[in-house]
């Protein structure tokens, strides 16, 4: 039987090439969540993440992938549809804050009005939403979540590992900072490769 | 008074959006209560385990074990006998309770991913001591797409079989095991009560199915 303390363990190592990341490649401490446009808990997790973040600085970078649990959040595959599409033009980001931002509108009318709010090439945009250009991108996000262990939404992988605990500001900053601090203990991380 | 400000009230428990700890228990002037839960602390103090990952001494079966037969109800008026799925592989999960936050999350996740265990022609069956009158409900509430089984009366008798109901809380463990096509346990895990197991280990137990049956072939 598996170890039982020990967390499940990134299956599909960061990739500066393919994941969206906020922060350096030189940073201590990386997270990754797997979320879910849709779910409030995400949501709670983004503004979470969001004042967690810039207090971090350069020592921690972050990287969201796509879990939408499409039976429960009929929304949620096209909403991450939708980031890719942005991303597809340079603004990943700013389309992930404002669908977090929105959680309660996230119709396909909504979506193509905020593309527009953020600046995007609507027409592309809206061509590429509605054939899927991206679908295979978020279902590959989502297998390599179930074989990380991923086991709701959000989940949070901190330099590799899973976090089992609650994702409130206080004890993320806490895992985080433990991160940071046995980082220099040289356990190496599947998704921590050597800088150039 | 307060409580006649109460318009409606659902009695019928909605999981708020499924994916985290939180359920609306009623609408008071069209504000929704909710009840929150902490899904990884949820009953961690009851949880005390022995080295064996058991609370009740003897441990779930272990791999190689026949898996024994049992008959449950699934709805008020239909029983899902284990032997009739001899031929594919079964997964069972079993799991504290209809309604709980880690496990909306837990059967949510695998009601997600239910074409991967069909790539393995793999059954999921949930098992857990509530009645099935409350899986119904659950199950239509979270649109699960598997059987839900009542472990009722005798209370947990099947899991008691398996080596997972836990005494203290008069609950199953949240404990899974992949049966083979011969009705072979050849994966069990545990749990620890609050953390949601995920599917990973369930993937791989199947996929390694898979290898032992290609060398049979090969």
């Amino acid at each position: 039987m598996p170890n039982e303390s020990e967390s499940p363990t990134l299956s599909m190592p960061v990739s500066d090439r393919r994941d969206h990341i906020q922060g350096p490649a030189t940073a201590a401490v990386t997270l990754v969540e797997y979320g879910d446009y849709q779910c409030p808990y995400c949501g709670e997790a983004y503004g979470v993440l969001k004042k967690l973040m810039p207090k971090l600085g350069d020592s921690a970078r972050l990287v969201f992938r796509n879990f939408p649990l499409t039976q429960i959040h009929p929304h949620a595959e096209h909403a991450a549809e939708a980031a890719e599409a942005a991303n597809a033009q340079g603004k990943f980001w700013k389309m992930h804050d404002i669908l977090y931002e929105r959680q309660t509108a996230l119709e396909d009318e909504d979506l193509v009005s905020y593309a527009g709010e953020i600046g995007l090439d609507v027409a592309r945009f809206q061509a590429e939403l509605f054939e899927r250009k991206f679908i295979d991108r978020i279902r590959e996000d989502f297998q390599s979540g179930v074989r990380s262990g991923v086991n709701g939404t959000p989940t949070f992988f901190i330099n590799g590992r899973r976090h089992d605990g609650p994702f409130d500001l206080q004890t993320l900053s806490e895992a985080v900072m433990m991160a940071m601090n046995s980082g220099q203990e040289a356990r190496p991380h599947k998704h921590h490769r050597p800088q150039a | 008074m307060w409580v006649k400000n109460i318009v409606r009230f659902n009695v019928n428990a909605r999981y708020y959006a499924n994916c985290r700890a939180e359920l609306v228990v009623g609408t008071i002037r069209g504000i929704e209560v909710r009840m929150k839960n902490n899904p990884t602390h949820n009953r961690i103090k009851s949880s005390a385990k022995n080295a064996n990952g058991d609370k009740n001494g003897s441990g779930p079966l272990q791999p190689g074990t026949v898996a024994p037969n049992f008959e449950l109800n699934s709805t008020p008026d239909q029983k899902v006998d284990l032997i009739h799925f001899r031929g594919r592989p079964v997964i069972l999960a079993f799991y504290p309770a209809d309604w709980s936050p880690v496990c909306g999350d837990q059967l949510a996740l695998y009601n997600e991913i239910l074409p991967d265990f069909n790539k393995y022609a793999a059954q999921l069956i949930g098992i857990s001591v509530d009645g099935t009158w409350c899986h119904t409900a659950y199950a239509q509430n979270r649109q699960l797409h598997f059987p839900l089984l009542a472990d009722f009366e005798p209370k947990g008798a099947v899991a008691r079989m398996y080596g997972v109901y836990d005494d203290s809380v008069g609950e199953c463990e949240r404990a899974l095991f992949v049966i083979d096509k011969d009705g072979i346990i050849r994966w069990s895990y545990v749990s620890p009560a609050g953390v949601n197991p995920g599917a990973d280990g369930i993937l791989r137990a199947l996929e390694s199915l898979d290898k032992k049956k290609e060398l049979a072939h090969a």
